[in-house]
């Protein structure tokens, strides 16, 4: 089959392909842009905030002067933001967790039902977070709160005003899209031959579901959860009419306090003071605090997920 | 083996009530001009055919023609999908099994499936095996240790895998996880064995192995088996049902389907004419 055309054929580029050269430097040029930017911010307020880090920074509870950086510390808002985020996630991983379970393995695929409900959590995820924290206020401060104060029989408010749990719940609310699509992706990666091989042996579905689906979804739920976190631990707006406040001078003992957080910190640092430039350094090592925390808190939940990947593959 | 959870009632004598020609004897698993709809799909076309105790039936025929679907009516894994309807009757023992009071669960357990693609779960060997038993409320310790162990010999895998219970049965072979699929469902002490298409994914050896495998089990279950494979059905199975396009052509005993068979079209296919 040796033709003429075909032997006579070589393989030496002829023209320049234009189009892929350009493409192949757009790509590039643009991962570059995003790169240097979080260089540059990254950069910035490593170099403007390390030097107003110490340990007594870090671990002092300030008085009420708190724009003095000589005496100032950020440890109340450390543990305010922290804790927050610790209770909202203790909330949004099984909800989140359930809601997606009902989606991929109860509710009928193709009834409108589902498609309300998976319309809905998605709209979640694009309300502005502000809104989340005025729904906070009307729902878990002025109606659950004061319904439990009134329930319980306080005299004073106690829960009808504005607390850690509600500003974590409302936090909850906010990121519960998030933890919902993680886990339904996980779960629809499992095999149907997995649950078929259960139900098969004669296992309810729940016990398909507890005892197979779940173990295996784990690390995509955990992910969702790492999401959560992250999305969470730096809003602030959700927060401000819910739970946070200006200036505490004891650390938060209880749900129904209030308390203080570093971004909200960061904020107040950045517009209340009554000297900008003498503020700046710690407001600075504030956001650099901030950042390390959120950076710690998902090294945490990665780690876990790490080694449930590990024990599930070599159990597994 | 069959007198545990359903007992046996009198089973009619005699040829079964449904027209189609059935290999003599009373039948085990009765099915009853049972018609199948997918959606606005009729996979199924009045189906009637009888399946003996310890015997092994399989079902043949070109892709599509609804033996899959025909067998995962046994266990009821068709209940797993939107949108199927079914009509007729299929008896086991006696007892419908579409019958409103059947418990779903009662029936698989006694009703077992192996599925064309192995599935392990992502669990230890022994896991795997006990996973039926623990569900049922079996707690670890010597009965449970003991029922895997005899699951596993059953199977056929017991000498490759004792050394290892404790490592991931993902780690097998593809026949081991095949054979490893069938101890894990002979645990639960069923009396049927629905297998489709266990060995298609399988190499010359590895299938070797598992027919063998049936053939031995076969004298303490009622196998049921969806084949591609033409000389699979020749070699293993004691009577064949034929299939095309949802409806059954011939049933009748593997021998007579293989070298004297009645419908054209049965004798179209067994000999590779077509399909």
């Amino acid at each position: 089959m040796n033709s003429p055309a075909l032997s006579s054929r070589h393989f030496r580029a002829t023209k320049f392909d234009f189009g892929s050269f350009f493409f192949t430097g757009l790509t590039g040029l643009a991962t570059l842009c995003i790169l240097g930017i979080l260089a540059v911010i990254l950069f910035n307020i490593v170099a403007a905030g390390l030097p107003a880090i110490s340990w007594r920074f870090i671990s002092t509870i300030p008085k009420k002067d708190f724009f003095e950086p000589a005496t100032t510390g950020v440890l109340p808002m450390i543990l305010g933001t922290s804790i927050r985020v610790i209770v909202m996630t203790l909330f949004v991983i099984p909800i989140g967790v359930i809601t997606a379970i009902y989606l991929t393995e109860y509710a009928p695929n193709l009834s409108p039902v589902t498609r309300v409900i998976r319309a809905a959590v998605n709209n979640l995820a694009g309300v502005p977070s502000i809104v989340f924290g005025l729904f906070g206020v009307g729902f878990f401060i002025n109606f659950i709160g004061q319904g439990m104060d009134r329930a319980l029989g306080h005299e004073s408010v106690v829960w009808g005003q504005p607390a850690l749990l509600w500003a974590s719940l409302t936090l909850a609310v906010m990121t519960l899209p998030v933890v919902i699509v993680a886990t339904e992706e996980s779960l629809k990666a499992i095999p149907m031959g997995l649950r078929e091989g259960s139900l098969a042996l004669g296992a309810t579905k729940l016990q398909t579901i507890l005892r197979v689906v779940l173990p295996q979804a784990l690390p995509g739920i955990m992910t969702g959860g790492i999401l959560a976190i992250s999305r969470a631990a730096g809003e602030v707006a959700p927060i401000l009419l819910t739970g946070v406040a200006y200036y505490m001078a004891d650390l938060p003992t209880k749900l129904s306090d209030q308390f203080m957080d570093l971004g909200y910190h960061v904020f107040v640092l950045s517009t209340q003071s009554p000297d900008i430039e003498k503020t700046r350094p710690i407001t600075f090592a504030t956001v650099l605090v901030l950042l390390v925390l959120t950076f710690a808190l998902n090294f945490v939940a990665i780690i876990i997920r790490a080694r449930v990947r590990k024990k599930l593959r070599a159990l597994g | 083996m069959s007198d545990t959870v359903l007992q046996k009632i009198e089973m009619p004598s005699g040829e079964p009530a449904s027209g189609k020609a059935t290999p003599a004897a009373t039948p085990f698993i009765e099915v009853e001009k049972l018609n199948l709809h997918y959606g606005a799909a009729h996979a199924l076309k009045d189906i009637s055919l009888g399946m003996k105790e310890r015997v092994v039936t399989a079902f043949i025929g070109p892709s599509g023609c609804g033996k899959s679907t025909l067998l995962r009516c046994l266990n009821r894994m068709n209940d797993l999908i939107d949108g199927v309807r079914i009509g007729g009757s299929m008896r086991i023992g006696g007892h419908d099994i579409y019958a409103k009071d059947v418990d779903v669960i009662e029936l698989r357990k006694r009703v077992g499936m192996v599925f064309q693609k192995s599935n392990p779960f992502p669990k230890s060997i022994y896991d795997n095996v006990a996973y039926g038993l623990r569900i049922q409320g079996m707690k670890s310790g010597g009965e449970l240790d003991a029922a895997v162990e005899q699951s596993l010999q059953s199977a056929a895998l017991w000498d490759e895998v004792k050394d290892r219970l404790h490592t991931s049965a993902l780690g097998l072979s593809g026949g081991q996880q095949q054979r490893l699929c069938i101890a894990r469902a002979i645990a639960v002490k069923p009396e049927i064995i629905l297998m489709d298409e266990p060995a298609s994914a399988l190499d010359p050896i590895a299938t070797s192995r598992i027919e063998d495998l049936i053939l031995e089990l076969k004298k303490d279950f009622t196998i049921v088996i969806v084949t591609h494979n033409m000389q699979q059905a020749a070699r293993i199975s004691d009577d064949t049902a034929f299939f095309y396009l949802g409806e059954l052509i011939e049933f009748a005993s593997t021998k007579k389907i293989f070298t004297n068979p009645t419908n054209k079209r049965t004798e179209d296919y067994v000999t590779g004419r077509f399909g």
